[in-house]
């Protein structure tokens, strides 16, 4: 089984980032790191792999060319990568990240393509579904457990009530949620061997895309203001002395719920 | 304006966020309905009672909906050419309206909590770092535009309308992206009251230290007839089911009292309930992110303060 796992680099959330004041833009610092949500999909991709004797390539888009986040993931034990490296990237929607990722996996005939669902730092939440439909593939989303049935995939996928149960044959699209696995640390070996793991970085020409149809060119829509949003201030504070529990008593009466 | 909304056939009707979404759309005018699932003269009268005036049916049988909704979508949109499309942030939802914004080749914008149709082009709201920064952004391609809406952005409410127009969706096709098909439904049931209506909610997070320790927090929610919440980390652990889950990826919820237990405050869980009348939060740490937006702050150890806490209400 051939997989590929779409994976993103964001900027570590232990560092504080903001946006650039003149373009609305992710100041994007250099630690960039592998997005943690993507770890419960490169272990699905890993697993299903493994059982299968198959193989797992990376994809991957960065304006900036670094490569720290995918090395990671290579680290976790995946094969090789993708990435699309060009600086035409930069500001680029929901719709053109989806048409770019799914530009790279059209060369790879992969029998299935994994994301999380949604990134840290974007979160738009629909980049798998546009790649789904673009690539014409099934999508089996929201999923909290994956198994392969041989000629498909089956799923437990979330729903607002509970769950249900969802197959699609081969080649399909999985989104996983953090409830599916367990990801697992990389070793020292697979440090070491993440090193010399091929790592494509073709430019959005090299896809047959071009410069004006990605970034903020290709993207139909525009931020024009970002501002802070009213705050809420902190109230009373009190340390717990062995009757804190009365204040929030009378908290409670005060908002008439005793 | 033509404004169309995204509704999924649940067991209870019509989901919630197409019923907010309509009050939306009534408010820009002439509201059209895009109802996917098994319909019913109950489900028609609910949504003409939101508001809609013609509503769009597709049966989609056992199919997983999104890519043939989609498809009939797509169709309906070149017969009716609506301004503005609106889904909810549901798993449905989101699905539907990612496949339709690749079909049709134009931009989604996610998350959003306000669209200001008075602007040229529209522009639409969305918060971005827990909550704390709006980010305003315009759609600079043509019309449709796509919007997926945060739940409890607007206020869903029945204006008595009545029974609105009902009439078959265009046809969904064929082709390999319909070929998910549900096999099994499960529905995981909770006592109490929902936590998306209840007036009090209970929450619990990490600080909490085990699964076996949420007894308590049932236990505080009984007795405050409250509903019981939890943050991602506790349900990527396996503790409480993902229903419970309140944040970003789980539900939004704007109770009277939202109190929460053991819980830090990362800002995943910040977006799903700041909007909270009352907060109060009982935590460890004093530098705790959710001592910001607390209007009470205990800081203690929950295991030392709800005991006591079961106890003075007189459990």
């Amino acid at each position: 089984m051939k997989i590929a796992v779409c994976v993103k680099q964001i900027p570590d959330p232990a560092t504080p980032y903001g946006l650039d004041p003149e373009t609305h833009l992710v100041q994007r610092p250099e630690d960039q790191v592998l997005d943690d949500t993507d770890r419960y999909g490169i272990e699905v991709a890993l697993q299903l792999a493994e059982a299968s004797e198959g193989s797992v390539v990376l994809v991957s888009m960065s304006p900036a060319g670094t490569l720290q986040g995918i090395r990671q993931a290579l680290a976790m034990g995946a094969d090789e990568a993708v990435v699309v490296s060009d600086p035409a990237l930069r500001g680029s929607d929901a719709l053109v990240t989806a048409r770019v990722l799914a530009a790279a996996i059209r060369r790879l005939d992969a029998d299935v393509v994994i994301a999380g669902t949604e990134s840290t730092d974007g979160y738009s939440g629909v980049v798998p579904q546009q790649v789904a439909e673009l690539l014409d593939l099934p999508a089996l989303t929201f999923a909290r457990r994956v198994e392969a049935t041989g000629d498909g995939i089956r799923i437990e996928r979330q729903t607002t009530t509970g769950y249900d149960v969802v197959e699609a044959p081969l080649p399909v699209l999985i989104s996983v949620t953090a409830a599916a696995v367990e990801p697992r640390y990389p070793t020292f070996k697979g440090i070491m061997q993440a090193k010399s793991k091929t790592v494509e970085q073709p430019t959005v020409g090299d896809l047959g895309l071009t410069p004006d149809e990605v970034g903020l060119k290709g993207s139909g829509q525009r931020v024009i203001e970002v501002r802070p949003a009213p705050a809420r201030s902190a109230g009373t504070k009190v340390v717990d002395d062995g009757e804190a529990h009365l204040a929030i008593v009378e908290a409670l009466e005060k908002a008439k719920v005793i | 304006m033509k404004t169309l909304v995204f509704a999924e056939g649940t067991p209870a009707g019509p989901s919630a966020s197409s019923l907010e979404l309509l009050a939306k759309a009534r408010e820009v005018g002439d509201p059209s309905v895009f109802f996917a699932g098994e319909g019913s003269d109950a489900t028609w009268a609910a949504l003409g009672a939101h508001g809609a005036t013609t509503v769009h049916h597709l049966e989609i049988g056992d199919s997983l909906p999104a890519a043939g909704a989609a498809a009939s979508m797509a169709a309906l949109i070149e017969l009716e050419a609506p301004d503005l499309v609106l889904f909810g942030l549901n798993p449905t939802d989101r699905d539907t309206a990612g496949r339709l914004s690749a079909r049709l080749g134009v931009p989604l914008i996610s998350n959003a909590v306000e669209i200001d149709t008075s602007k040229t082009p529209i522009t639409v709201t969305n918060e971005i770092l827990g909550g704390t920064t709006l980010v305003e952004t315009e759609f600079t391609a043509g019309s449709p535009h796509l919007v997926v809406v945060r739940p409890k952005s607007f206020i869903a409410t029945e204006v008595g309308g009545g029974t609105p127009t009902v009439t078959a969706a265009p046809p969904t096709g064929d082709g390999p992206a319909m070929s998910a098909r549900v096999v099994e439904r499960h529905e995981e049931a909770s006592t109490g009251p929902k936590l998306t209506e209840a007036d009090v909610i209970v929450s619990g997070g990490r600080g909490m230290g085990a699964p076996e320790n949420f007894e308590i927090i049932e236990r505080l929610a009984r007795r405050l007839g409250a509903a019981v919440g939890a943050t991602r980390a506790v349900v990527d652990a396996g503790w409480v089911p993902y229903s419970m889950q309140v944040g970003q990826t789980g539900k939004t919820v704007k109770p009277n009292v939202y109190i929460a237990c053991g819980i830090s405050g990362a800002m995943q869980h910040l977006v799903g309930m700041k909007d909270s009348s009352v907060i109060i939060a009982i935590n460890k740490d004093e530098e705790a992110p959710i001592f910001g937006v607390a209007d009470l702050g205990v800081v203690g150890d929950v295991h030392k303060v709800l005991p006591k806490l079961l106890e003075a209400l007189g459990e």
